[in-house]
């Protein structure tokens, strides 16, 4: 009995320790600028969950989320770009891989690195970054990174390429809870 | 046999230990039994007309859309009309989104000098994932008023015999990412008629489409069967082909059609052109959209 109870025990504590966080409502954003336009896009409708122990992490977030300043952006977004109807989401996968440094029980500013797989519009590319958690009442994860159209097989026809940048920056804010089974 | 269970119960925990550890390494995100939403089929279109009928695509909420539709001359007219490019019909209109699923317009037309207002509103979302629907369904309202100078003005004339209404119900369904179709069941009242014998209403039922060529083309066609003995036997059936071409900013749309009116009654009722004797127009539609309303997020930030 002993024996079992320390097994038990042992089993559950670990179960336990590999505590993780999730956000069903994460903020993603992307801006692209150019001299002749600048074009933004938010969705909150992203989510996330990541293991404290093991800095597994991931994201995910349907394309047909994200708010353009104009309908027509938008619908070309899906339609055109990303191809929505085929590639709903995106999503990304990967590790934080100095989680162990983070105290998730001290409040404070901690950076990350992050490093994993982007998957949009069906094309999946290693990506390296760096971010924060801010460890306050709740823990919040930010981070930002860049990405290129042409690496993810996205076309920008001629008339619209002095529109959309090359290079477009996206920006992660998620507001984690404790995910409880 | 208590030891034996002990042991049992042990390597129950720690199996179980591990498979939530092998979750962890698959999918973590699917441990958030996320609730399934619901998606609106959008991109049935790229304009909110097949060619003068009214898609399934309508204007967004916040976003006024100014709309020049014109047509030329028949082409059968000879090189004496340039083949038709000597006249033109035109139609400008400003089409407006209320709400996501109401849209109002009007719109004048050199066809009659006509007056036109109209309102869309969706009755019904194609869907997938939580709620599923298979088909849109939306009703558009149209009022007609025709400003031309009375033909009798010795006759007692009174202002609603220049009304005409017409009441549409649009009933599609996107099949594929290329593919959208539509069915137009349409009842049109004209205060006034040609003679006794013509009856004020009329029934119709149009069906319209497209098929996506690439994601910036797309080939678009629409026709009209009125129901027989409604209206003088001159009258043909609307029928029009055309292709969209979208161009990062704009939709073009160019179309052969035998109508010369672009508004409901008109077209539906007035159709004059009969496409087997070379009676073809040649047109296009333009449409510029300007954003009056900005979406939530974007109102404080700028």
């Amino acid at each position: 009995m002993k024996q079992l109870l320390v097994i038990a025990f042992t089993v559950l504590s670990t179960v336990a320790y590999s505590q993780k966080y999730f956000t069903r409502s994460g903020e993603i954003s992307f801006y692209s600028s150019t001299p002749v336009e600048d074009i933004e896009a938010h969705s909150n409708s992203a989510s996330s969950i990541f293991d404290v122990e093991t800095g597994a992490g991931e994201f995910s977030v349907p394309m047909k989320s994200f708010q353009f300043e104009k309908a027509l952006m938008q619908e070309h977004f899906n339609e055109n770009y990303v191809e929505s109807d085929e590639y709903p989401k995106g999503t990304f996968k990967g590790k934080f891989t100095n989680i162990e440094n983070i105290d998730f029980s001290t409040k404070g500013e901690y950076p990350v690195n992050v490093e994993g797989k982007l998957t949009i519009h069906g094309v999946t590319k290693e990506i390296k970054t760096s971010g924060y958690f801010i460890i306050d009442d709740g823990i919040k994860g930010e981070a930002q990174f860049t990405v290129s159209p042409s690496d993810f097989d996205i076309e920008i026809p001629d008339v619209v390429r002095d529109k959309i940048a090359k290079v477009i920056k996206i920006k992660v804010s998620m507001n984690y809870k404790e995910f409880k089974r | 046999m208590k030891k034996k269970l002990n042991l049992c119960l042990a390597t129950l925990l720690i199996f179980s230990g591990n498979l939530l550890f092998s979750q962890n390494d698959t999918s973590m995100l699917s441990m958030l039994d996320q609730e399934e939403e619901t998606v609106y089929v959008g991109s049935t279109y790229k304009s909110t007309r097949i060619v003068n009928s009214h898609s399934l695509k309508s204007t967004p909420k916040g976003v006024l859309d100014f709309r020049i539709a014109h047509r030329f001359g028949f082409v059968n007219t000879g090189i004496y009309e340039m083949f038709g490019l000597d006249q033109a019909t035109i139609r400008l209109g400003f089409d407006y989104g209320i709400t996501d699923w109401l849209m109002v317009g009007v719109g004048r037309s050199s066809f009659d000098k006509t007056y036109d207002g109209f309102v869309r509103a969706k009755i019904l979302r194609q869907s997938t994932g939580a709620k599923e629907m298979p088909i849109s369904l939306q009703y558009l309202a149209t009022t007609e008023v025709n400003t031309l100078k009375w033909e009798n003005p010795d006759r007692d004339n009174l202002f609603s015999s220049r009304l005409a209404y017409t009441h549409q119900l649009i009933i599609g369904r996107k099949f594929s990412k290329s593919l959208t179709l539509q069915l137009m069941p349409t009842f049109v009242h004209r205060n006034l008629v040609e003679n006794e014998d013509l009856s004020n209403d009329v029934l119709a039922l149009g069906g319209g489409g497209r098929v996506k060529i690439t994601n910036r083309v797309a080939i678009t066609g629409e026709y009209y069967y009125v129901l027989p003995d409604q209206i003088q036997d001159f009258y043909e059936n609307s029928i029009a082909i055309g292709v969209d071409i979208e161009t990062g900013g704009h939709v073009f749309q160019l179309h052969v059609t035998n109508s010369t009116p672009m508004v409901e009654n008109g077209f539906i009722t007035q159709t004059t052109g009969n496409p087997l004797d070379g009676d073809i127009h040649f047109g296009f539609n333009i449409s510029r959209v300007f954003t009056i309303v900005k979406p939530k997020s974007f109102r404080k930030s700028k």
